[in-house]
């Protein structure tokens, strides 16, 4: 009854184990070529961000006041002095930049994770608990879904008064009843099964059922959501910034720069071109990998 | 000249972990009227050989045979377009789930319909009738009021014969049928069967019936296919078959079924089908086959003869002893 | 032989199906009054249609659901209608093994992990190196290696895998295992493994085994008794060699008519049954089988017939119709 003892003899197998999960997991993401290069990029991303201080040639917001709205380097009247040029109050567009990473890096994690823990923490609740509440939970997240989601953002800053931190709770808000959709899409479809029912035989309280057994089966979907949601949460946290509901400057946070920089549109390209710029990249490098993230951890897409 | 002929089939999967050969240089004959059995357990390539002989294989295999011909066409060189005309009219096929082979957004006879109007030049009027004769064949009460019926407000036996009834809308001259009751109660499982049989007998059509229940296989077809691992193991009459296996694969699994046992305590076989990760090098049944020796760990077999039901053995059993070894057995 | 460990008398489950838009709510019964006792080393086999009801039954006998009426009486103590106890010790006395090798265990779990679990939650008093002992033994009592035990289930074939599901089920020392369609997911050559296996821990720890199937040549080795379960109701019950060899119900010969045997030169005429099973929202009045039986009579569709016979607590035969087919020709069947 030995069930592959007799097998393991033969020396002609040359691979001899399946392949981890882990490993399984890197050799589709890397095929989808956009997702790699996505990953690379937003990796230098978070380098940047977090070497800021190392990287950038001045304090973000030192003022130079002999050299107002510097072009860059490569134009006429520009310097090495500042690469990217200045802006009108004379600060280093590169370190500004630079340093803007590091909000939006900020901003991306602190509202992925408020919106992730809640969405998933209502998404489970939906899905285990009785009719009622679950109706209740769901209909919630329809009426918060049904508006545009910048504009019931905008509502709640207003409410809360601009400021970034608040700018975040509010696209959080807006974000969320994503996760709780699909968190309660992955929890019906996981509590039917079989192991469930034995780990309730077996003894197992709700909420270990819920949290301990069910969860981490839900995972996969729920974690390229968040990683999608990232690259929303920078773009909606640039959106308020601009409209000025976001940061307030003068921290260097790529959308407010951008607002700030309105008016210069016609004389110096340079002061709205390169934040938008730095938005554009982050924000596509991330739903490049988010869609590699997708086609690897969700088997239903798999192919072959 | 055979109906059907394909010779040395094999099937390569591309897999995250390198080349899995689903199916390895498996011959099938069919002749006109012939009702074939390929028998084996999942992992055996049964299915994928016919889904690669349809063209109905995902990317990500490489099908390579030395012969591949129905009714005189060589099905490696046709088109695309050339092959469509010949699959779903000439050959055709229904599989092993009734419920998710229809599909849900249209009615029973709009799909049996449409693979008329692909391939005939019927009608309108004449396709109506064509459906509802067709529906009469299968066996569904109450035909005109069927066809406008939707895949979900039919049974599963009903399905079934639906998806039958679309499989002999063209009067195909091979019919392969895919684990056709696996997903069927037994009773349903039994009229189907002799709805199958019925059909094949009153058409003459063809038909290669896969499946993995030998219940099936005795009481349904006249020859049989036994696959293992990708590589057809035997081929014989159906009686010979169940009488005097070859094949020592065929002759365990004939020991380990329930009905077959003589105490209560069942013959095995020991381990499981070799994976892509452990395909031994010699023969694929030697790690787990009572009689195996070092020149079967080693050494590819070659089929035997048609007296030894082409069994792919270097020692093929004649009445449940091997033949052929030097030393006694 | 030995008092029964489980007695179950005239369970129900009921259902209460919403109705859709301008339809009316429907009572589904799945479970329509079966009554039956468990013995230790034997096993009762239930055999029946999809949708008889069989899934069902092994819901309420594990305690999963209460029963909406009748009651089971399990080592003593009573499950009625309004449901168990979080009685520890009750619920260790029945465990359960699946039909789906797929879906049974988590996939995230380790082999060791899922079979510690039921000790983890069940068993507080016993410490990290006696349950990781206590796992290792079932492990190899199953036919695992030991370094299976770390790994996940992924890695593992369908029959390894139900090897697995039968340990964890026998990790917290039942009394009772029901075993839901316990080898219809596998392939022949492995599913004579598995049987043999559970036929083997049957005798060593002395289990009841409700062992419920759709395939008779598996029930017929290994069965003692059968219930043959019809839209709910059992319609035939006995010791397996009167099922087998003399069935008096209509159905129960039609089943056994039906079942494919793996012999070609016995290829009999076959009892044609027609049409399929009806829904169990609409069951026919008088005898649920009669919309389909060849010797139905007037009385059939009106009046629905009881079980007589013998007392199948006692091992004996009884079969609810009012015109069984009779006993010498069945012998000739």
């Amino acid at each position: 009854m030995t069930d592959t003892a007799s097998q393991s003899a033969s020396p002609a197998t040359t691979p001899t184990a399946p392949p981890s999960r882990l490993r399984e997991f890197w050799s589709s993401f890397k095929e989808n070529r956009g997702a790699v290069v996505g990953l690379f990029v937003f990796l230098a991303f978070l380098l940047v961000a977090a070497l800021a201080p190392i990287l950038a040639p001045y304090a973000p917001d030192a003022q130079y006041r002999d050299a107002l709205l510097v072009p860059p380097f490569w134009q006429d009247g520009g310097s090495t002095r500042f690469l990217l040029g200045t802006d009108a109050l004379g600060r280093d567009l590169l370190s500004r930049l630079i340093y803007g990473a590091r909000f939006s890096f900020f901003i991306g994690v602190l509202v992925v994770t408020i919106a992730t823990t809640c969405g998933v923490l209502l998404g489970v609740i939906a899905g285990f608990a009785p009719r009622i509440i679950d109706t209740l939970i769901m209909r919630l997240m329809d009426i918060v879904l049904s508006f545009p989601s910048l504009l019931l953002a905008l509502v709640l800053v207003a409410i809360l008064g601009p400021s970034l931190l608040n700018a975040m709770i509010a696209i959080a808000v807006v974000l969320q009843p994503h996760f709780v959709r699909l968190t309660r899409a992955a929890v019906l479809s996981e509590r039917s099964k079989d192991y469930v029912t034995a780990a309730r035989i077996a003894g197992g309280r709700p909420l270990r059922i819920m949290f301990k057994t069910v969860l981490p089966n839900c995972l996969a979907p729920i974690i390229v959501q968040a990683a999608l949601s990232f690259s929303t949460a920078v773009l909606d946290t640039a959106a308020l910034g601009f409209l000025g509901m976001g940061a307030q400057p003068p921290t260097p946070e790529w959308g407010t720069m951008l607002a700030e920089a309105r008016e210069f549109i016609l004389r110096a390209w340079w002061v709205v071109t390169f934040p938008g710029l730095c938005i554009l990249i982050t924000v596509l490098a991330i739903n490049l990998m988010g869609d590699g993230l997708r086609d690897a951890l969700d088997p239903k897409l798999k192919r072959s | 000249m055979s109906l059907l002929e394909i010779r040395n089939l094999s099937v390569d999967f591309a897999t995250s972990s390198g080349q899995f050969r689903a199916v390895d240089g498996v011959d099938v004959t069919v002749d006109e009227g012939d009702l074939l059995a390929i028998v084996g357990e999942s992992g055996s390539g049964k299915s994928v050989s016919m889904l690669a002989l349809m063209g109905l294989l995902p990317w990500t295999a490489t099908v390579t045979a030395d012969k591949m011909e129905f009714d005189g066409h060589d099905l490696r060189r046709l088109s695309g377009r050339a092959r469509r005309r010949i699959i779903g009219r000439d050959i055709s096929m229904i599989f092993q789930e009734p419920m998710s082979s229809l599909n849900p957004a249209f009615t029973v006879g709009w799909q049996i319909k449409e693979s008329l109007r692909k391939h005939t030049s019927l009608s309108r009027s004449q396709r109506q009738d064509r459906a509802v004769e067709l529906m009469r064949q299968v066996g569904i009460p109450a035909p005109e009021k069927r066809l406008s019926a939707y895949p979900h407000q039919l049974s599963g036996g009903m399905s079934q014969r639906a998806m039958i009834a679309i499989a002999l809308a063209c009067r195909p001259k091979l019919l392969i049928a895919d684990e056709p009751t696996t997903a069927l109660d037994v009773t349903i499982q039994a009229q189907i069967l002799e709805l199958l049989t019925g059909l094949q007998e009153d058409t003459g059509m063809a038909m290669v019936l896969i499946t993995h229940d030998m219940g099936v296989v005795a009481e349904t077809v006249e020859r049989v296919q036994v696959q293992y691992a990708g590589q057809r193991v035997e081929l014989q009459e159906v009686q010979g078959l169940f009488d005097d296996p070859h094949h020592p694969y065929t002759a365990a699994l004939l020991a380990a079924l329930p009905e077959r046992a003589t105490e209560r305590k069942l013959p095995t076989i020991p381990g499981v089908v070799p994976g892509q990760f452990d395909r031994p090098a010699g023969c694929l049944f030697s790690p787990r086959c009572q009689f195996a020796d070092a020149r079967c760990k080693a050494e590819r077999p070659v089929p035997a003869g048609p007296a030894m039901g082409h069994a792919l053995c270097h020692y093929p059993l004649s009445h449940g002893h091997p033949t052929g070894k030097e030393t006694a057995a | 032989m030995s008092a029964p460990v489980l007695t179950a008398s005239n369970l129900k489950r009921h259902y209460e199906v919403k109705g859709g838009f301008m339809q009316p709510a429907a009572t589904l019964r799945a479970l329509d009054g079966a009554s039956f006792t468990l013995t230790p080393g034997k096993t009762l086999a239930v055999v029946g249609e999809s949708g008889s009801g069989k899934s069902t039954l092994a819901r309420v006998v594990t305690m999963i659901e209460p029963p909406t009426e009748g009651e089971l009486v399990i080592g003593g103590k009573k499950i009625g209608p309004e449901g168990a106890s979080r009685d520890r010790d009750l619920r260790a006395m029945v465990q359960i093994v699946f039909q789906d090798p797929y879906g049974s265990l988590n996939p995230r779990q380790t082999i060791g992990q899922t079979l510690m679990e039921p000790l983890l939650l069940n068993r507080p008093e016993i410490d990290r190196k006696e349950r990781d002992r206590r796992a290792r033994d079932m492990l190899s009592m199953v036919g695992l290696r030991p370094e299976h035990f770390d790994r996940y289930p992924h890695m593992f074939s369908g029959g390894q895998r139900q090897r697995v599901a039968v340990a964890r089920a026998l990790m917290l020392e039942p009394k009772i295992l029901v075993l839901d369609e316990p080898v219809s997911a596998l392939d022949l050559s492995i599913q004579s493994q598995v049987l043999n296996l559970l036929m083997d821990i049957q005798e060593r720890m002395d289990l009841a085994y409700l062992f419920i199937s759709h395939d008779l040549s598996v029930v017929r080795h290994i069965a003692d008794e059968v219930m043959v379960i019809y839209l709910g109701e059992p319609v035939e019950m006995g010791p397996k060699d009167v099922i087998f060899d003399a069935p008096r119900h209509p159905y129960t010969k039609a089943l056994m008519s039906a079942t494919p045997m793996a012999d070609p030169s016995d290829r009999k005429e076959r009892i044609k049954l027609e049409g399929e099973l009806p829904s169990p929202m609409a069951k026919p009045e008088g005898c649920p089988f009669n919309p389909r039986c060849w010797r139905r009579q007037e009385i059939c569709l009106s009046v629905e017939p009881e079980l007589q016979g013998g007392n199948p607590a006692g091992g004996g035969h009884c079969f609810a119709c009012h015109n069984p087919v009779p006993e010498d020709e069945t012998a000739a069947a």
